[in-house]
């Protein structure tokens, strides 16, 4: 096993993935409140409406193309760069792929030509049915991946076949209705949909502060408030701890996010500040809020929340257990009618996983001695102190949305949204948080769930194609190139877009709201 | 519902089904993209030939990743040795097609001519590129890969970049780039206005279109005469456990030809091939347009089941270690998923279908020089 191509695989799949979720976000939000706000413009008719909904369609198209061309090296990335995964959890990994692909994929791309194409040739109400299947399709494919990410957070439903050497389903409905995936997916589209709200609100409140386009910043500051309130209480309330604590790697995760290097007595107290030390495996300096954590994460006051020397001690048990499994396969494959070894690797098949952790240390798990199967153990550890540092921010930044859109809420309710400058200016300072956050999440959710692949099932080290650092690095300039490009490109075209505002000739405009739009500046020459 | 080798044998023909959708859908808008700078030569001629294809191309190229997700699921060996295989390539493909939706989007939002220019050959590029490399793939797929299976089934991988050009491979590339513009300039002709576009698209069209007739005959000559094709020794169960160690398969040159002898309703797909492309010839030359792209249409259906039909039941056939080679019959996923997977691709498709057909009805009718002008919405 060469760690230098697991690690370049890692880092590659790490930086397209960050990267294609920089737009996903913001894609999955604004579609949603194109939706609001066309069907505002379709019940009252009014042509401002129709102005807003248009610019923030520009905005959505220009971010929607760069989703599409990162999504297309994430679904190729599987095969190219994880090519043992692929064929080890295709059979059941796959299916969630090729659905995302069957359902959402062609309803939003076929759509969204009608929708950037179709204002002049589809009646009023057609056009909003194209944006609505725009946002339906987009919101359907995040529950597909999430299923597909789920699974391998928690890994029901499939069984390893010993004849064909990988999982293959066992109950298709447990795939489907894992708690973890339901979980993720309510979690991951709210977080979306307050992205795309604070950039709506911090693109008006620029607008409100500059005095331009106050007709059409007005508007979007309200649908902003509404929906961003809606998303940040959904994102932090519904969370994703609901799914914690149901399989041993969400609580090695909620362990690692605490620092909680052993079990403290019922109920645990959630750690507000600590240094964790990862050598000594303690943290140092700690300051904790009694009850807390043990009321998130196991909804008691008489639960414990285990640490991560108890679970290592666990993975220790499951690493044994998972090379008697081993040793079965291997009889297996030389003689298929064996119903002894067959009844062995029943009795020991839901750890054969651990057994794989070994083979990081030796070619065949068999020789491992007890002392490396208790050093192995604690390969199960995340990276701590980033599992720690990470989920602090992101949840401040939760908690934080919370207070901006309560604010924007009541600000936009007593119609004092335009002329609190305050609070203009701290939505436009607030617009790079979401991103912040959001890769922050995926990163919690993704390297938490290290040294899996699959959890249990599949270690990462495992999973990756048979490639050579030179033609990864080959990749991995090529990425970072095109990518670099585009990015700078996609934020300047979209920092044109905003100075340049929405169309005059969008629409014919009734006196009053004409002459608001009239107060703007004139277009900057960059665009055409 | 079906038993497990009927199972089998509908989702080979499905991913048939998905690689001739792509190529008949998408197939037009990189052979477009590819003949974007020559058909047009001034800003308005190019806008036209770009929004000919605009508003249905993101459509279209979900059969290209819905390929790839069915293969997955349906095929996972396929899906996991093949694009890390072809690992260089694949990358290729994808950097070029991601050229293409900023592409579109981007070009129009300034109006700087270099800005522009350098646009049409980033699209030039995202529709040539990849053409190109789905040939050449398709022609290392009919030589062989170079990978070998250990008894955990994983794949170790013994070649390079620059081995997958080799005189056949190259023939198979340029054979898809022929096909692809063949079927771009007669999607051209039907969708832009009669004028300077259109003649150059039925020109380009007519190069094509002898191209694909020539190259196709030659290819079909380097499989009879040329050093390829496998057959499987031995016993095959259809039904048996999908691992691809259980079958014996060796190097048997022309062994792609043989399905032909044995089953002779199979040289349909070859006839169609050369018939579609002579039709699409007579189409352009006569100015029936209609015809052009059906004829073309049905050359593309006519060659990817050509390839197909040779090689069943291989999928993917081992170069280095013939006894890992990937067959219809021990390639598949279980019978539980390809069960579930047909059920969603039945009751899912024909809606995808039916509101794709919608999309095309709303943006019936020709794109002139005039509506680029005045349309605020086109590219």
């Amino acid at each position: 096993m060469d760690l230098g191509v697991i690690d370049l695989s890692r880092l590659q799949f790490a930086l397209t993935a960050l990267y294609h979720f920089l737009f996903v976000p913001l894609t999955l939000g604004l579609s949603m409140m194109l939706v609001i706000m066309e069907a505002v413009y379709v019940m009252t008719d009014r042509p401002i409406w129709r102005v807003v909904t248009r610019f923030w369609g520009r905005i959505f198209a220009i971010n929607f193309v760069l989703g599409v061309a990162t999504g297309l090296t994430m679904e190729f990335q599987f095969g190219t760069n994880w090519s043992y995964f692929s064929h080890y959890v295709g059979d059941i990994f796959g299916a969630p792929l090729a659905i995302e692909g069957l359902m959402a994929f062609f309803l939003e791309a076929t759509f969204v030509g009608l929708m950037v194409f179709g204002w002049e040739k589809l009646s009023k109400r057609g056009h909003l049915f194209t944006t609505v299947m725009v946002a339906l399709g987009t919101n359907l494919s995040a529950l597909w991946i999430l299923v597909a990410n789920g699974w391998m957070q928690n890994p029901t439903g499939a069984e390893f076949n010993t004849d064909t050497m990988r999982m293959e389903v066992s109950d298709f409905g447990a795939v489907i209705f894992n708690p973890i995936a339901q979980a993720k997916f309510v979690h991951t589209v709210s977080a979306g949909y307050v992205c795309a709200s604070v950039v709506v609100l911090g693109i008006s409140a620029f607008w409100l502060l500059k005095g331009r386009y106050i007709a059409v910043a007005r508007r979007s500051m309200t649908v902003a408030a509404a929906f961003g309130l809606a998303g940040s209480l959904s994102v932090v309330v519904l969370g994703d701890e609901s799914g914690y604590a149901l399989t041993d790697n969400q609580k090695m995760k909620l362990a690692a996010i605490e620092a909680a290097w052993h079990t403290a007595p019922a109920p645990a107290g959630l750690t507000l500040f600590g240094l964790p030390d990862v050598a000594a495996r303690e943290t140092r300096y700690e300051v904790q809020i009694p009850w807390v954590l043990g009321l998130i994460a196991t909804r008691s006051l008489d639960k414990e929340v285990t640490g991560m020397s108890e679970l290592v001690l666990k993975a220790q048990e499951r690493i044994t257990s998972g090379v008697i499994a081993y040793d079965a396969v291997e009889r297996l494959k030389v003689d298929r009618t064996n119903v002894a070894q067959r009844a062995r690797f029943e009795a020991h098949k839901r750890d054969l996983g651990y057994a794989l952790l070994l083979k990081r240390h030796v070619a065949d798990p068999r020789m491992a001695s007890p002392q490396l199967i208790a050093t192995t153990a604690w390969d199960v550890v995340p990276n701590v102190p980033l599992m720690f540092w990470s989920f602090r921010i992101m949840a401040f930044i939760g908690f934080f949305m919370i207070a901006l859109f309560g604010a924007a809420f009541v600000l936009t309710s007593l119609r004092l949204h335009t002329k609190t400058r305050w609070f203009l200016k701290l939505a436009v300072i607030a617009i790079p948080l979401p991103w912040i956050a959001i890769e922050l999440g995926w990163m919690l959710a993704e390297i938490g769930r290290q040294p899996w692949a699959i959890e249990g099932v599949l270690p990462t080290f495992l999973a990756a194609s048979s490639l050579t650092r030179g033609v990864l690095w080959t990749t991995i300039f090529g990425f970072t190139a095109i990518y670099g490009t585009l990015a700078v490109i996609e934020v300047r075209l979209i920092l044109a877009t905003i100075r340049k505002g929405p169309y005059e000739h969008d629409e014919d405009l009734p006196g009053p709201a004409a002459a608001r739009l009239a107060t703007a500046t004139p277009p900057l020459p960059l665009v055409a | 519902m079906f038993d497990y080798e009927t199972l089998r044998l509908i989702w080979w023909a499905l991913m048939g089904i998905l690689l001739i959708g792509f190529a008949l859908t998408d197939g037009f808008d990189l052979g477009v993209a590819a003949l974007l700078p020559f058909v047009g030569r001034t800003d308005s001629e190019r806008r036209m030939v770009i929004n000919a294809i605009g508003p249905t191309w993101e459509g279209n190229q979900v059969w290209f990743i819905l390929a790839g997700g069915a293969i997955f699921a349906a095929w996972p060996f396929v899906y996991a040795i093949s694009f890390s295989g072809f690992y260089l390539a694949m990358f290729l493909v994808l950097a070029a097609l991601i050229l293409r939706p900023v592409g579109f989007k981007y070009r129009s939002k300034r109006p700087d001519p270099a800005w522009r220019s350098r646009w049409d050959w980033a699209l030039f590029v995202g529709g040539f590129v990849p053409a190109l490399v789905f040939g050449v793939a398709v022609g290392n797929v009919l030589s062989g890969a170079p990978f070998r299976l250990d008894s955990d089934l994983r794949t170790v991988f013994d070649g390079n970049f620059l081995g997958l050009f080799t005189p056949f491979t190259l023939l198979c590339g340029l054979l898809s780039v022929a096909m692809l513009v063949l079927h771009g300039s007669a999607w051209l002709a039907i969708k832009v206005e009669r004028g300077p576009v259109h003649d150059r698209a039925r020109a380009f069209g007519t190069v094509a279109g002898l191209a694909t007739l020539a190259l196709f005959a030659i290819g079909w000559g380097f499989v009879a005469y040329g050093e390829i094709g496998y057959r499987i020794v031995g016993a095959i169960d259809p039904a048996g456990a999908s691992n691809p160690l259980r079958t014996t398969s060796e190097i048997a040159h022309g062994g792609w030809l043989a399905n032909y002898g044995l089953h002779p309703w199979m040289m349909i797909a070859p006839v169609l091939g050369f018939v579609g492309a002579a039709l699409a010839l007579f189409g352009i030359r006569r100015g029936s347009e209609v015809a052009a792209f059906a004829g073309s249409s049905v050359a593309a259906l006519g060659i990817i089941a050509t390839v197909g039909l040779s090689m069943f039941p291989f999928i993917l056939p081992s170069s280095i270690d013939p006894h890992s080679s990937l067959t219809v019959w021990n390639a598949s996923s279980s019978a539980k998923t390809l069960g579930i997977m047909l059920v969603v691709t039945i009751v899912l498709l024909p809606i995808v279908l039916a509101y794709t057909s919608w999309a095309y009805t709303v943006m019936f009718g020709r794109v002139t020089t005039q509506d680029v002008a005045t349309n605020p919405d086109f590219y």
